[in-house]
């Protein structure tokens, strides 16, 4: 192990600090995969891999990824909540790879939804 | 390798949980996580105590905050699948105070952390204590990297001084003041002692701080070496404690390699190093002359001071001791500077303090706050209280030879001169509540017991007068108290204060002069009824079963273990007190809805109806409705 310089502490002071940004809890950001046996059948799972390999290769360390129960709409699975800091959360239907790229891309990373996906905005569904 | 990790589960791994089984949590977590696919989004850290001991085995999960506590094994498989894997809190795991319908899901709701500040244990139960990279993450070694970039010793030593530091070891001596007072010497090498040792019965507020956060130990001895001008430092470990140990010296060996420790560090030209020296003494050696002593290979013993040993200490060189929970507050000094410090606490105590909270109180645990908080909150709001309705009777605070504090003064906020008004002390951390079942005496004589076998016996005052203490404290519990012996208690515990070399003997006296203080009528009444009122004095009590209660249910007879009742199924038990010896076992089992045994003391004792023959329950209930 080489011995630091301050310049080198510095540094690896920045890098670690990515390795422990989920303890620090400063986000700005909580995607919500639900996983009730209706989406794990549907394909939660497969979702939850999509949206954490998107934000791997961005190497994000401000957006949450967290699970919860089924949304109600077994028919409507896999469907992910996104909650931006400041805005309304958003429900998207029928999930899959590609469509999760797109949604990280346009609403995650600029912070524009992607109509043509969502099932609700807010707690109220979208007709 | 992707990257997937969302949640990280902080299993607490300090004393307590490791004693409830973590380890075995741990294990079953990671079999479980690994059948559900879940190890690479969910990943585990073993970390320092989290505090909240009697919640133990406990872990927090981040992102979200959640805290669950007494966990058990088979509560994994559930737990995993139904959070991690489904995202659904399992709300039976979660803290559950006594008389509330919901749990608090989340740690920062919960009464005993919102009370907090963590200044010492920043980093507890947030990073691996095994791993430098999560301290230095967390801002670890940044003072360090300033201190050496930009700092003289003398800067340093003033900031120390300027920001109100004072030892959290017990005497609470300006730390500032201590270094300056090192540096000032001409002679060299000049040595710097980290002490951890804590000999007080039941703290563990330094072990923690060396489980959960190593580094902020090293970094905080490695600055103390450069504002005194020393290179050479040990830290005085008991041997009892082998994971502070264990952690201690992967620390230091991680600091070595980065060049945190040793020659030049960090490109400059100030060397450091620190050995670890294992001690398993008495009480005594936490005392810094005793210390010194023992690292010398000498029978551990104090002397007289002065000199102090920051003029003539190890070898005969000017050596600084600092407690361990003294140093780990240094580098947040140094980073966020003595103003920010100096703005927390009251006049003359600045900062925060740990204390480890125990006795007759809902939520034990290990907690630090900012010095100026009351007792009262202390006790109501993160202890939670008294459990089983009961009556607050005291709190003892500063080790085996603190003192009493009495209901009346729980507004007293706690910095080192209230505490001392009120006839305790800091100490280091100690705090025990008391309940209204507790006796004052034998509280007393409990402590003066431990004192009196740590008295390294070398000066006649501590030795003999701890002894005189005990011999009347013993007398006075069996029931043998005479006149006089309060006054008598008085003044030999003041002589053995004034006389005393050392500050084992200078504060033995504490638990007797602060409870004949505050709780003479209950002295009085031990000597002069033959009466304890708070029923704990074996002379003085009796076990007495009431024959308008007593159902003949055989229950105490057959749990007694001295066979001292008598009585037969649906006639009424009888005690025979000659051959009782007051275990206490009759009551326990007793069920509560009959409750047909009570303690009684003094006068209490001559006025109850003795049976004389054996009478069945129903001819006693029909004697007695009539008459
Ligand atoms: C009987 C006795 C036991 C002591 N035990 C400890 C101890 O376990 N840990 C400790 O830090 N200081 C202990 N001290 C206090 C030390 O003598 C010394 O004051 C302290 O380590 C200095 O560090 P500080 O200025 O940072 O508080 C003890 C003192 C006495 C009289
Ligand atoms: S040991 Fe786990 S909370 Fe203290």
């Amino acid at each position: 192990m080489p011995k630091l310089t301050i310049d080198e502490l510095q540094k690896m002071r920045e890098t670690t600090r990515k390795g422990i940004y989920l303890r620090e809890g400063n986000f700005r950001g909580k995607v919500i995969v639900h996983m009730g046996t209706c989406g794990i059948a549907a394909g939660a799972r497969e979702i939850m891999n999509a949206f954490l390999d998107e934000s791997d290769q961005r190497k994000l360390t401000d957006v949450m990824f967290t699970t919860s129960g089924c949304a109600g709409l077994c028919s409507e699975e896999p469907i992910a909540t996104i909650e931006m800091k400041g805005s309304p959360p958003v429900k998207y239907r029928k999930l899959t790879s590609e469509k999760v790229k797109k949604i990280f891309n346009e609403h995650i990373m600029a912070g524009n939804v992607v109509k043509e996906f969502v099932l609700g905005i807010g707690s109220e569904r979208v007709g | 390798m992707a990257e997937k990790r969302r949640i990280e589960l902080m299993v607490c791994t300090g004393t307590g949980c490791f004693a409830g089984g973590a380890f075995q949590i741990i294990e079953e977590l990671n079999k479980e996580l690994e059948s559900f696919g879940l190890k690479d989004e969910v990943s585990l850290v073993a970390t320092g105590c989290n505090g909240f001991c009697g919640q133990g085995p406990l872990m927090v999960v981040l992102p979200d905050n959640i805290f669950y506590g007494w966990l058990e094994k088979k509560d994994v498989h559930y737990l995993v699948e139904e959070h991690f894997l489904k995202g659904r809190p399992v709300k039976r795991l979660m803290f559950m105070p006594p008389d509330e319908k919901e749990p608090f899901p989340l740690l920062s709701d919960i009464p005993f952390f919102k009370k907090q500040l963590l200044v010492v244990l920043r980093n507890k139960g947030i990073i691996d204590p095994e791993k430098i990279e999560d301290y230095i993450a967390r801002d670890g070694y940044l003072a360090i990297e300033k201190v050496v970039a930009s700092m003289s010793p003398k800067d340093v030593r003033e900031e120390i001084l300027k920001s109100g530091l004072r030892g959290r070891g017990g005497a609470g001596f300006l730390t500032g003041k201590k270094w300056e007072i090192a540096s000032q010497q001409i002679k060299t090498p000049k040595y710097f002692i980290a002490n951890c040792d804590e000999g007080d019965p039941g703290a563990y507020m330094d072990r923690s701080v060396l489980e959960s956060d190593p580094h902020s130990v090293i970094e905080g001895m490695c600055i103390a070496g450069y504002a005194i001008g020393s290179n050479e430092g040990f830290i005085y470990v008991r041997t009892e404690y082998p994971l502070a140990i264990k952690r201690m010296r992967i620390a230091i060996k991680q600091a070595e390699e980065y060049g945190l420790l040793g020659r030049n560090i960090l490109g400059s030209d100030f060397d450091f190093t620190i050995e670890i020296r294992e001690g398993s003494g008495a009480f005594v050696c936490g005392e810094e002359t005793s210390l010194i002593h023992s690292i010398e290979g000498d029978i551990p013993e104090p002397r007289q001071r002065p000199p102090f040993p920051a003029q003539t200490g190890l070898w005969g060189c000017p050596t600084v001791i600092n407690n361990v929970e003294t140093l780990a507050n240094v580098p947040v000094i140094i980073t966020r500077g003595a103003e920010w410090f100096s703005k927390i606490g009251t006049e003359t105590s600045k900062g925060t303090k740990i204390f480890s909270l125990v006795g007759k109180i809902n939520n034990t645990g290990l907690i630090e706050v900012p010095m100026g908080i009351t007792l009262k909150e202390v006790v109501y709001e993160i202890g939670g209280g008294i459990p089983k309705g009961k009556k607050f009777k005291a709190v003892q605070t500063g080790g085996p030879s603190g003192g009493c504090i009495p209901s009346s003064m729980l507004d007293s906020p706690i910095d080192y001169e209230s505490l001392q008004k009120a006839g305790s002390m800091m100490g280091s951390g100690g705090m025990i509540v008391m309940d209204e079942d507790t006796c004052v005496v034998d509280v007393s004589k409990f402590f003066i017991q431990f004192t009196n076998e740590e008295s390294c016996g070398k000066c006649t005052s501590c030795r003999d007068g701890s002894e005189a203490l005990l011999e009347v404290l013993t007398r006075i519990s069996a029931g043998e108290g005479r006149e006089g012996d309060i006054d008598f208690l008085t003044e030999l515990g003041e002589s053995i204060k004034d006389a005393s070399m050392c500050g084992l003997g200078q504060t033995l006296p504490n638990p007797v002069l602060s409870t004949l203080r505050y709780f003479k009528d209950e002295y009085e009444a031990h000597i002069k009824e033959k009466k304890c009122p708070a029923l704990v004095c074996r002379n003085l009590i009796q076990y007495y079963i009431d024959p308008n209660k007593c159902v003949g249910c055989l229950l105490c007879i057959k749990s007694c273990p001295t066979e001292a009742i008598t009585g037969e199924s649906k006639f009424i038990h009888i005690i025979n007190q000659e051959n009782c010896h007051k275990c206490g076992q009759c009551l326990e089992v007793c069920p509560p809805k009959i409750s047909a045994i009570i303690k009684v003391t003094g006068s209490d004792m001559e006025n109850l109806v003795q049976l004389s023959e054996i009478i069945s329950c129903k001819e006693w209930k029909k004697n007695h409705e009539y008459s």
